[in-house]
């Protein structure tokens, strides 16, 4: 035990002292609020001193209209479709859009013309106004007054609450689960393999300059590589929560600086004004910050460090093992597909199938088998999941661990000693039915 | 009494047999020599010993007990292909091999000051390897394999790597923690080295041991019973088979006596001439080396 907590503290201290670390340490968490910040400079930018684009409307139908915003102007005219294109083509116009004669029921062919690629928030825009037009047509058509149109117009905004067993209401909120479900899970994912590297390199480091010989005959290599993957994924917890407090600081100055703009509003209104208006301001932060507090941030906090650990130490072995049995880094390439491909299925199950139905059996599944688990299991999380869902993934990650270590052990043992020799998987299979 | 002491030690990799039936006897003190050809199983059988690996069957013991972890720190390794962490300082280096052999942190410290002292390198203690010559880095890997102050100390090659100024001290150090009562085994290829420094040897070929004693028993053994005549004052001629050279006026030759004891040759050769010398030429273990491989290699 003594000598795993020499090799520990020579393999984090070894790190830590290093500049790289310092500097991958000081300089990523300025990266992601300078970018942030830069976005809010330039959006903030745009829209107090937009530059006016005006789009050529023809209306064959004579019946639409389209409000004119901070960004866009529309002048309407009864020009040709020729003339309007031949417009936007001298650089008269941002953009034409042509509405033929159209039949209300099924509307079709609208065009618009650009010269360069419309925005999204342009499209949907225009889509939501003309929409709108013709349904307050179609309504006027069939005998309602605009007025009354006016009077039945109503926003609904639907609050989810969960129940638990003991009776406790929370109320929830899909997106903010699923960013935080999102968020972990790429975090696990990115940690794994960042420091599931480093492990690696640091075994092949140990085997091709023959220190390993003298390393062994002073300690037992499954304590070796132990000591290693247990020092390395303290680095990591290091690196990662000095991240978290820097991060915090730096972004909370860059906010304050733009005066406590909720950045993802923001963003909102500007892609979609009509959204911004539905989400009557006031009322949706407070309804965020209710969110917020329905969730359990210890239980969350808690998970998330389990299964960051698990994950790593699990994937960590293997990571070991593949160092283990090559000479250099370039060989490694051919063992990493049994660690990549379980680990991109996790990954890529997370989007597709968790973050969207958490409870659905593909979900169940991805958060229970121990190669996907960690990261998984975060999407479901962060949405509440059964105690025994937790209980059995959580144990059955533990028992994973056990098996990788066993497994990379055994490979790792044999792997380290063996130099010059050509390994496939067929030798790595007999190497961990050696006893 | 014997430090190290091998029964019947066998080891397979795969359908390669790389030790057979193995015995052998390490006595307490003294230097003893572990020879053979490359891929011979000598590589292996220090593997065993230093637990890096285990025997299919056969016991080692360490000083009377089944060899076990807790004697780990009883032995220092030094393997042939050499190995620092190129990156690490040289003082933290040698405190933690120190202290990966169970040494507490206050005393690796003290012996690796006294050691980098006594080689004469202290003034590098805070260099990484990187920066170090080759032969700095060696001295570094010597001091790593002694710094815990093992009884048995296990040399493979200790001479690679050094010019012959470096290999000299190193050879002193040697000869020094013999003197201390450290016993010494000395794998190399260096048959020099091993008449110079070895009490006892052993010799492996093929995973078989073919040859094990005391050095002068073994030189004793072996020797072709050939002697050095210097003859002065030449009368008469010397049969064909005396292939004289003429050194300072003496013929000089080498006569192997078969069946003849040296005295009744002496009283042959003296019809010859007055015989100013007459001595027994013993093999070199270069000599003994070469023809025990040769011989078995035949069989």
């Amino acid at each position: 035990m003594n000598k795993i907590w020499l090799v520990i503290q020579r393999e984090y201290l070894s790190r830590v002292q290093k500049k790289s670390f310092l500097l991958a340490t000081l300089l990523t968490p300025l990266i992601f609020p300078s970018i942030m910040g830069i976005f809010l400079w330039i959006s903030i930018g745009e829209s107090e001193n937009p530059s006016l684009q005006i789009i050529e409307v023809v209306d064959e139908n004579n019946i639409f209209f389209i409000e004119s915003s901070e960004q866009y102007a529309f002048s309407f005219s009864k020009i040709g479709a020729e003339e309007g294109k031949k417009m936007v083509n001298d650089g008269d116009r941002f953009g034409f859009l042509y509405i033929p004669k159209i039949d209300l029921s099924s509307p079709s062919g609208i065009t618009y013309f650009g010269e360069k690629n419309p925005s999204m928030s342009l499209i949907s825009f225009l889509e939501s106004s003309i929409k709108r037009r013709i349904e307050e047509q179609r309504l006027f058509e069939s005998g309602i007054s605009p007025e009354a149109i006016n009077a039945y117009r109503t926003k609904v905004s639907i609050k989810a609450i969960t129940l638990d067993n003991s009776g406790e209401e929370k109320v929830t909120d899909a997106t903010v689960n699923y960013a935080i479900g999102f968020l972990a899970g790429i975090m696990i994912y990115m940690f794994i393999f960042i420091y599931g590297n480093q492990i690696m390199q640091g075994v092949i480091e140990e085997k091709s300059s023959r220190i390993i010989e003298i390393l062994v005959s002073s300690i037992k290599p499954f304590q070796l590589m132990m000591g290693k993957i247990i020092g390395i994924g303290a680095v990591g917890l290091t690196q990662f929560l000095m991240w978290i407090v820097l991060i915090g600081g730096v972004s909370s100055i860059v906010m304050g600086y733009f005066g406590l703009q909720m950045p993802q509003q923001q963003a909102m209104e500007l892609a979609n004004p009509e959204l911004g208006e539905m989400m009557d301001g006031q009322n949706n932060i407070q309804n965020i910050l209710q969110v917020i507090n329905g969730i359990d941030f210890i239980q969350l906090t808690l998970t998330f460090i389990f299964y960051f650990l698990g994950g790593y130490l699990l994937y960590g072995a293997f990571f070991a093992a593949v160092g283990a049995a090559v000479d250099a880094p370039s060989e490694a390439q051919q063992f990493m597909l049994p660690i990549t491909i379980p680990l991109l299925v996790g990954y890529l199950g997370l989007f597709v199938f968790v973050l969207n139905d958490p409870n659905s059996n593909v979900s169940f599944w991805l958060s229970i088998i121990p190669f996907t688990s960690p990261i998984a299991m975060m999407g479901r999380v962060s949405y509440g999941v059964p105690l025994f869902d937790l209980i059995l993934s959580m144990s059955l990650l533990v028992g994973g661990f056990f098996f990788s270590t066993w497994v990379a052990g055994k490979v790792y043992r044999i792997g380290i000693l063996m130099h010059g020799s050509k390994v496939n998987y067929k030798t790595l299979w007999r190497w961990i039915k050696t006893n | 009494m014997e430090i190290l002491e091998i029964q019947n030690l066998n080891k397979t990799y795969g359908n390669q047999k790389a030790l057979s039936d193995i015995s052998l006897t390490i006595p307490k003190g003294g230097i003893f020599g572990l020879l053979g050809p490359n891929g011979a199983g000598k590589t292996t059988l220090i593997r065993i010993i230093n637990q890096i690996i285990e025997g299919d069957s056969g016991e080692v013991f360490f000083k009377g007990e089944i060899l076990q972890s807790k004697h780990i720190s009883r032995i220092g390794y030094l393997p042939e292909e050499r190995g620092l962490y190129k990156k690490m300082k040289v003082w933290d280096q040698l405190v933690y091999f120190a202290r990966l052999k169970d040494m507490p942190a206050a005393l690796a410290k003290e012996r690796v000051g006294y050691w980098l002292k006594k080689m004469d390198i202290i003034s590098w203690k805070d260099k990484r390897i990187d920066d170090l010559s080759k032969g700095m880095a060696q001295k570094v890997q010597f001091i790593s394999t002694i710094i815990h102050e093992p009884e048995l100390l296990i040399l493979d090659e200790p001479f690679s790597g050094f010019d012959p100024l470096n290999a000299e001290i190193i050879k002193n150090e040697i000869i020094e923690l013999k003197e201390k009562g450290i016993t010494i085994v000395l794998s190399t290829h260096r048959m020099e080295s091993v008449e110079l420094l070895c009490d006892q040897i052993a010799m492996i070929h093929r995973s078989h041991k073919i040859l094990e004693g005391r050095l002068t028993d073994i030189k004793q053994q072996f020797r072709p019973n050939t002697y050095e005549v210097t003859l002065s004052g030449i009368t008469g001629i010397l049969p064909d088979r005396m292939n004289a050279r003429t050194v300072n006026g003496n013929a000089v030759f080498s006569l192997a006596l078969g069946q003849d004891s040296p005295n009744s040759t002496l009283t042959a050769l003296m019809q010859y001439g007055e015989v100013v010398g007459f001595k027994e030429i013993l093999p070199s273990m270069e000599e003994i080396f070469i023809q025990q491989i040769k011989n078995h290699s035949y069989e």
